[in-house]
């Protein structure tokens, strides 16, 4: 049992399993009291450990509370009740409650006191993360979902080898600052490197999340990522190599959302974009630095869930995605719109928004640090984010050509959904004291000096030319760009047929030799050989990507016991 | 596909739900799509551009590293980054850029 406080992230746990037992307006009920229960819990954490309990013969610490902690626990639940409210009369009762699970598992990451809990929470998320993905319903969403969940297993597999190697060579179990320096250390940083969508792997983000149906991208934008920056927050802080992977993930993003023509594969693109930024902050380390990365993740949550809002309502009401096949919406959807280029300038970090009162404290931080490279690849960062999320989003969604499409604007809970996090983009731009309560150190911080607000205006009006200009280089073209998935998806998949035909050859002739047994009178050995044997016939994709991975996992435990 | 109610949790839409979007034939002349709108645009635009970097005679930028504070820095940075950032995606596209349905066979 579990003494002390009660981890908040059961009443999310309890709402969706409710979700599945009710109907009709308890159903809704449920739907909107569990975050909002959730919100209330995360409040009566106090700071310091807050419950123990005893697991497999470890002290565990399922509740331990801190300023950051709470910060992302809050966005978390807030998150949970707006994609609640944007999903509840369109999404399949299966997918809320899974998503809520989901978020469950990320509200417990946040608390988590000890590295166990950490990973127990870590694992529910990927589960049911890959149920959201599944729930996209198509062929497509169930490979992609597939492969999400391999890579996130895998990725669980090498956090759970680094958690063994530290506690059984330190004896600790606790989540504190650590540096990348031996074997077990470097298996956590990569596993929690994983779930950030951080090189050579990002990949699997823009795979997954846009197969997901319009209401699962939005919960899926969300939590992953998120908490796998809060991990890096508490278990990495300072640590320089993050410097350079962050960077590497916000120009990736830049360049593939440029080539990319689904417009929620932009927008998944411009995920790792904006998680590049805070782990470069937490790369820095500082207190102003993790102050940055803390509150542009929450700023971040909000304008890139309302982004997916935007996108989730087109597709709910067009059923198209590609770019080239939308454009004019402008005319029949003005709400959806306008929130939508409310997302676009808040993850370009518009003054009066709030990715500019979070993303300059970031660049601030580089600056202190006299990192002038990095400040200036921020610098450069912004201008590209502004390029390929604030402008080519709502521009080739909503306007460009008329694709002749007249459809209706959101329905009326899509609606108030978007325009709760469009108040709260303008809110924490305009008046983010509210925000600097939240974060874990004092700020003291004018985030609207003159000089700089000029700066960074001249910077994207500036790159807003440079779109206009150069639109004739930016037809969008039907196609999809390679990525390192395409090591797992095409030289690994075709490397494992190979090997199933040798197998079925071998298969084969072992059943002709069962076949002339069992007429001998072996037909036990005839029936596991035979073309119709478990041995003998021809196996699914699907099930040969399930025994490869059972079988690298075997091998890397085997390997590391 | 039409919004249904709450009690409609229970629904379980199709798999691919073929959505019917009213659709138009031709151009309906909307006004913010008029050639003379455009060309009001790209007038208030360039204003908007100029009085940004002729701001800076009164508002002065302060340069963390010396260059960033120049005249107009942050207007031809943004835009030379960017030019810059849309070349770079055009030469990878060459190499990267493959049909939709290259991982379906």
């Amino acid at each position: 049992m579990i003494d002390g406080t009660m981890p908040p992230a059961l009443f999310l746990l309890a709402g969706a399993l409710l979700i599945g037992l009710t109907r009709g307006h308890v159903r809704t009920a449920v739907l909107f009291l569990a975050p909002v229960a959730t919100l209330w819990a995360v409040w009566q954490v106090p700071d310091g450990v807050a419950a123990t309990a005893q697991f497999l013969g470890y002290q565990i610490e399922p509740v331990e509370g801190s300023a950051v902690r709470r910060l992302f626990a809050s966005i978390f639940s807030i998150m949970a009740f707006t994609g609640g409210l944007f999903a509840f009369r369109q999404a399949r009762w299966y997918e809320l409650s899974a998503a809520y699970a989901y978020a469950a598992g990320a509200v417990g990451v946040c608390f988590a006191g000890d590295l166990i809990t950490l990973f127990l929470f870590w694992e529910l998320m990927a589960i049911f993360s890959t149920v959201v993905v599944w729930c996209g319903g198509s062929p497509a969403a169930r490979a992609a979902g597939i492969r999400y969940a391999i890579m996130h297993l895998l990725g669980g597999v090498i956090l759970k080898v680094g958690i063994e190697g530290v506690v059984v060579h330190t004896g600790s179990t606790d989540i504190q600052p650590l540096l990348a320096t031996n074997f077990d250390t470097w298996m956590i940083l990569i596993g929690i490197l994983i779930n950030a969508a951080a090189p050579p792997v990002s990949a699997w983000l823009a795979d997954a999340y846009p197969a997901s149906s319009p209401t699962g991208s939005v919960f899926l934008s969300a939590f992953t990522t998120k908490s796998a920056v809060l991990a890096l927050i508490l278990l990495f802080p300072g640590e320089p190599m993050l410097i350079w992977v962050g960077l590497y993930m916000i120009f990736y993003g830049i360049i593939y959302a440029l080539l990319e023509n689904d417009a929620r594969r932009i927008l998944a693109y411009s995920i790792v974009n904006q998680v590049g930024f805070m782990v470069v902050a937490i790369g820095i380390g500082t207190e102003l630095a993790i102050n940055g990365a803390a509150a542009h993740a929450f700023a971040h949550i909000i304008y890139k869930a309302l982004l997916f809002m935007s996108a989730g309502v087109v597709i709910y009401r067009t059923g198209v995605t590609r770019c080239s096949d939308l454009g004019g919406l402008f005319r029949t959807m003005p709400l959806t719109t306008i929130c939508g280029i409310i997302g676009a300038l808040a993850i370009s970090s518009f003054p009066l928004t709030s990715g500019f009162t979070t993303k300059t404290l970031i660049s601030v931080a580089a600056e202190q640090q006299g990192l002038v490279l990095v400040y200036f690849a921020l610098a450069a960062a912004s201008a590209g984010v502004f390029l390929h999320a604030g402008i080519k989003f709502p521009w080739f969604v909503f306007f460009q050509k008329d694709s002749g499409m007249r459809p209706k604007d959101a329905p009326w809970n899509m609606g108030a959904a978007m325009v709760f996090f469009a108040f709260l983009c303008i809110f924490i731009g305009v008046y983010p004291e509210p925000l600097w309560a939240l974060v874990p150190y004092p700020v003291e911080y004018e985030a609207y000096a003159p000089g700089k607000v000029l700066f960074y205006v001249q910077l994207w009006l500036f790159s807003g030319l440079a779109f206009f200009l150069l639109l004739p280089l930016m037809k969008r073209t039907l196609t999809i760009s390679l990525d390192t998935d395409w090591i797992w998806r095409v030289v690994l998949a075709r490397s494992g047929l190979w090997l199933l035909q040798v197998l079925q050859v071998l298969g084969d002739q072992l059943g002709a030799v069962g076949e002339s047994v069992r007429q001998g009178g072996g037909a036990r050995l005839g029936r596991l050989l035979g073309s119709a044997g478990a041995l003998g016939r021809t196996w699914q994709i699907g099930t040969t990507a399930l025994w490869i991975a059972i079988l690298l996992t075997g091998y890397v435990l085997l390997y590391y016991l | 596909m039409t919004d249904r109610d709450d009690n409609a949790l229970d629904a379980q839409p199709d798999d691919s739900p073929a959505v019917d979007v009213p659709r138009v034939e031709g151009d309906d002349n909307h006004w913010l799509t008029r050639p003379s709108t455009i060309r009001l645009l790209w007038i208030g635009l360039s204003i908007v551009l100029a009085i940004t970097v002729l701001l800076q005679f009164f508002i002065k930028v302060k340069g963390y590293f010396g260059v960033d504070g120049w005249f107009g820095f942050g207007a031809v940075f943004g835009f030379a980054c960017c030019v810059a950032m849309v070349l770079v995606a055009k030469v990878l596209g060459v190499v990267l850029k493959r049909s939709e349905d290259y991982y379906d066979d």
